[in-house]
C-alpha cells in the first residue's frame, strides 16, 4: 500500500509512487549538518559530501530516479539525457542551500520533480524552502516532502508550496488526508493562496 | 476592542476541532510524546511539575468583562479557582487535566479566546503598552497593527516550526512601556517627517539565559511593509538560526554572530523580493481593524471633581491608592486605573474565580466594559472618570484588589517558579512573599518610592529579571536553590541589563539582602533620586559592600 499523498488540482489522493529514491552510501567521514560554531552560519550548507560518496552512489541505469543534490551537480554530464527525458529529479536536506541547486540548474522546470528530506518532523526549514523554491525560484512541478513527515504538519506544508506527501512508513496516509483541511479560511497570504485574507474577502466591521 | 467576524471563529472553531483531534490521537497512543509535545506547546499546553499547564492568550493584554468572566468559571470548573497573570499578558492555569483541554478551549471560543501559540518554537503572542489608546503620551495607538500582526502570525505556515520561540512588541509611546528593546522584533511606530505612520525595527533582544537588548535594524519602515519587513526577518531567522543546541537557537544569537549590519544586509536582500507582496498591509485593512480601537464614546467632563478632591484631602488611604494606582489619560476628567494583583504575601499575578468576576463588574460599570493585563501582572481599567475612583476603589479593596503599590517594592514581577514550572531551579513565589512582609508598611514603601523587582525561578527569566531595579534569579547549586542577585537592570527607552553583585544567596537571606540594597539606597540618594538612578549614579559598589560586609568581618 503506497503511502504517498499527491495534490491534483488541489484534490488530494493515495497515489503510487513512480519515482525511486537514490541515496548516498554510508559515509566514515563525518556529517556536519550545522556549522559547529554559529560564525560560520552561511556555510550550514557546506559540502558535507566526500567524492567518494559522490562517486559510488549507485544510480538506476533505467526509470525514473530522484538524486541526492551533490550528486545531481557532480554528475550532471552523466544524467544529461535523463534530464532532458524527465526521469530526474533531485532532492535536497534541509540543511543545503537552495543557491547550490540553481546556480548548476538555471531552469528548474526542466526538473519533474524537487523533493526536500525533512529528517525531524519538527525542522520548519522545509518551509521556506518549499516557499523560495515556489515564490523565488518558479518552480512549478512536484514538489515533495520525505522523512519525517507526519499528518500534522502537512496543512503547512501544503501552504509552503508542496504538493507530496511520503507520509512516513508506519504511519497512515488515508487518516492524514484529512490535515490538509484543517482550516478553511487562513488569515496570511502563502504559496497556496498569495492573498491574505484581508485581500480576498470583503471584511466589513 | 477586537471583535471577530466570521473568518476570525471559523479559525478558533477549526482550532479546537484540530486539537481534539490531535488530543484524542494522543491518548489513544498514535502520537508519541514527543510527536505530541509540539502540538500541544502550540496551544499552550505544558506539562508541568504537578499538573499540565494552559496558557490562554490575552492578545496585546486585552479583554472583554465577558472573556474575563469566562476565564473566572474556567478557572473554577476546570481549575483550582484561580489563575495566574503572566508577564506576556496571558493568563496561566496551574492545574487543569489534559482531558479536559479540547473543552477548556471550546469555551474559550465561545467568547473569542484561544491558546493559539502561546508556546512552542513559533510567533507568540504580541504584546504592547497597558495603556494603548489612552496614555497622554502616545503618539500612534498600536493595537490595530498588533491586531494585523496577531492574524498574519497565525498558523503563518512558513514559520510555524521556527528553531526557537519568537516574540514582537509593538509600542507608539515616545516612553517604552513595551520592553522593545528586551523582544525578538520590537516595532516602535512614529510619526516621521513627512507626517505619515512609520516603525523604527528593533531586533534580535531577549531574556533568557543570554540576555542581549536589541538593535536597531531599519530606523524608518513604512507601515504598509512591517508584515513582508517581518517575514523578511524571520525567514533568515528560519533558514540560518541554530537548531542543534536550544540554548542558542533564539534569533539574538543569530543576529549576535553574524552582527547587525550582515543580519540587516541579509535581511534587506530577502525583503527586496518580499516588498509589495500581496502580504503588503492596505489603507482599507488598516481602517477595518482601527475602527474596532476607536475612540470610547467620552463624556465631556471639566478637569476637576469637587468630590473627588475632598475625598482625596480627607481620606488618606484613599490618597495612598490614587497616589499609586491612578494613572493620567489622554481625556479630560478621565484616569486608568490599575487593580493590584499583589497584596502582600499572595503570589504576584495571581487572581481568584471571584476576582475575576469583580473586575468584570467593575469594568462594566465603570470603564466601558473592557480591561487590559499589563506585562507587570497587574489588570487595569483605562477609562475611569474622576467621580467614579472613590466607589471603585471602595470595592476594589474590599476585594483585595486595591493595595497601593504600583511601581513600588512589593509590586514584584515574578514567574510562577518552582511551585509549578517544571523548568525552575528555585522557588520564586515564596521569595516574593517574605520581601512583600519584610517591607509590609505602607509609609515605608512610599518613601523607598519608585522602584522595580524582578523574580525569575530560572535563566529563561519569565520574571525579566535582567530588567529589574533589583533582579532575582533562582539558581541550582549541588541541588539546592539560591538566589543571585543584580542591581541596575531596567526597562524603556534607556534599558539596561543589570549586573549581579556577588556570590547567591539562601532564600531565608533573601528579604535581610533587599533590606541591605535599600538601606544603601536610603543613605545615598538624593532627593530627586529613585534607586536606579542611585545605582547608576555610584555603580554596583556600595551596595556590594554593604551587602556582603557580616560575611567580610567573619572571615
Amino acid at each position: 500500500m503506497s503511502n504517498l499523498i499527491q495534490l491534483k488540482e488541489g484534490v488530494a489522493s493515495i497515489v503510487k509512487n513512480e519515482w525511486t529514491l537514490v541515496s548516498l552510501p554510508e559515509s566514515q567521514a563525518e556529517q556536519r549538518v550545522q556549522a559547529g560554531k554559529v560564525v560560520l552560519f552561511k556555510l550550514t550548507g557546506e559540502n558535507t559530501v566526500t567524492d567518494e560518496q559522490i562517486a559510488t552512489t549507485a544510480i538506476p541505469a533505467a526509470g525514473k530516479v530522484i538524486v541526492p543534490l551533490s550528486v545531481f551537480i557532480a554528475r550532471k554530464n552523466e544524467l544529461a539525457l535523463r534530464i532532458a527525458s524527465q526521469e530526474i529529479g533531485v532532492w535536497l536536506d534541509t540543511h543545503e542551500v537552495l543557491e547550490h541547486l540553481v546556480e548548476n540548474q538555471p531552469n528548474l522546470n526542466a526538473l519533474p520533480i524537487i523533493a526536500i528530506h525533512v529528517e525531524r518532523f519538527a525542522d520548519g526549514r522545509i518551509f521556506s524552502l518549499g516557499t523560495l523554491l515556489r515564490t523565488r525560484y518558479g518552480y512549478k512541478n512536484e514538489l515533495r516532502a520525505f522523512g519525517d513527515v507526519l499528518r500534522d504538519q502537512l496543512f503547512f506544508l501544503k501552504r509552503s508550496g508542496f504538493t507530496s506527501f511520503q507520509i512516513r512508513a508506519d504511519r497512515s496516509a488515508q487518516d492524514a488526508l484529512a490535515s490538509l483541511n484543517d482550516f478553511s479560511a487562513p488569515y496570511q497570504g502563502a504559496v497556496d493562496e498569495p492573498r491574505p485574507v484581508f485581500q480576498r474577502y470583503n471584511r466589513t466591521v | 476592542m477586537y471583535k471577530y467576524d466570521a473568518i476570525d471563529q471559523q479559525i478558533v472553531d477549526e482550532r479546537v476541532a484540530q486539537y481534539r483531534d490531535q488530543t484524542r490521537r494522543f491518548l489513544a497512543g498514535e502520537l508519541t510524546d514527543d510527536e505530541f509535545r509540539p502540538l500541544r506547546l502550540q496551544n499552550g499546553l505544558y506539562i508541568q511539575r504537578y499538573a499540565p499547564m494552559l496558557r490562554i492568550a490575552v492578545p496585546y493584554g486585552m479583554l472583554s468583562s465577558r472573556q474575563l468572566r469566562k476565564l473566572g468559571d474556567i478557572s473554577k470548573k476546570y481549575d483550582k479557582g484561580y489563575g495566574h497573570f503572566s508577564t506576556r499578558q496571558n493568563l496561566q492555569l496551574n492545574w487543569p487535566k489534559l482531558e479536559d483541554s479540547p473543552d477548556i478551549l471550546a469555551e474559550l471560543a465561545t467568547v473569542e479566546m484561544h491558546a493559539i501559540q502561546t508556546s512552542g518554537n513559533c510567533i507568540r503572542n504580541i504584546t504592547t503598552d497597558q495603556f494603548a489608546g489612552i496614555a497622554p503620551d502616545e503618539v500612534i495607538d498600536p493595537r490595530a497593527m498588533a491586531e494585523i500582526l496577531r492574524q498574519w502570525s497565525t498558523f503563518h505556515p512558513e514559520f510555524a516550526l521556527l528553531p526557537r520561540k519568537f516574540k514582537i512588541a509593538v509600542s507608539g509611546t515616545k516612553e517604552d512601556r513595551a520592553v522593545i528593546q528586551g523582544h525578538d522584533i520590537g516595532l516602535e511606530f512614529y510619526i516621521d517627517k513627512a507626517g505619515k505612520t512609520a516603525i523604527k525595527v528593533w531586533v534580535g533582544g531577549g531574556m533568557g539565559r543570554t540576555p542581549i537588548l536589541g538593535s536597531v535594524i531599519r530606523e524608518h519602515l513604512e507601515w504598509q511593509h512591517a508584515l513582508t519587513y517581518c517575514e523578511a526577518i524571520v525567514r533568515v531567522y528560519n533558514l540560518h538560526g541554530r537548531r542543534d543546541n536550544m540554548y542558542k537557537a533564539r534569533i539574538k544569537i543569530l543576529v549576535k554572530a553574524l552582527g547587525i549590519n550582515e543580519f540587516r544586509k541579509q535581511v534587506e536582500a530577502e525583503w527586496a523580493h518580499l516588498k509589495d507582496s500581496p502580504n503588503t498591509i492596505t489603507e482599507a485593512e488598516l481602517t477595518r481593524v482601527s475602527r474596532h480601537f476607536e475612540a470610547m464614546p467620552y463624556v465631556t467632563l471639566p478637569a476637576h471633581d469637587a468630590s473627588f478632591d475632598v475625598t482625596v484631602a480627607s481620606n488618606t488611604a484613599f490618597a495612598a491608592w490614587v497616589k499609586r494606582c491612578v494613572h493620567p489619560h489622554k481625556i479630560t476628567g478621565y484616569r486608568a486605573v490599575t487593580l493590584s494583583l499583589k497584596p502582600h504575601g499572595k503570589a504576584p499575578g495571581d487572581a481568584t474565580s471571584e476576582q475575576m468576576h469583580v473586575v468584570a463588574d467593575l469594568a462594566e460599570k465603570y470603564s466601558f466594559g473592557e480591561l487590559r493585563v499589563s506585562h507587570e501582572q497587574n489588570l487595569i481599567l483605562a477609562d475611569v472618570k474622576l467621580s467614579d475612583l472613590f466607589p471603585l476603589w471602595e470595592k476594589a479593596r474590599a476585594n483585595g484588589l486595591a493595595t497601593p503599590n504600583i511601581g513600588l517594592l512589593t509590586d514584584i514581577i515574578c514567574c510562577p517558579g518552582g511551585d509549578f514550572c517544571s523548568l525552575a531551579n528555585a522557588k520564586s513565589i515564596p521569595i516574593a512573599q517574605a520581601i512583600q512582609m519584610q517591607f509590609d508598611n505602607l509609609d515605608y514603601l512610599h518613601d523607598i518610592g519608585d522602584i522595580e523587582l524582578n523574580i525569575s525561578g530560572c535563566m529563561n527569566a519569565c520574571g525579566h529579571h535582567h530588567v529589574g531595579h533589583i533582579g532575582i534569579l533562582g539558581v541550582d547549586k549541588d541541588s539546592e536553590e539560591w538566589y543571585q542577585v543584580s542591581i541596575g537592570g531596567k526597562q524603556g527607552n534607556d534599558a539596561s541589563l543589570g549586573s549581579v553583585i556577588g556570590p547567591s544567596f539562601a532564600a531565608e537571606e533573601m528579604p535581610g539582602v533587599i533590606q541591605k540594597l535599600i538601606d544603601v539606597y536610603i543613605k545615598e540618594r538624593t532627593p530627586e533620586e529613585r534607586f536606579i538612578d542611585t545605582v547608576r549614579r555610584l555603580g554596583v559598589a556600595p551596595f556590594k559592600a554593604h551587602v556582603y560586609a557580616k560575611e567580610e568581618v567573619a572571615a
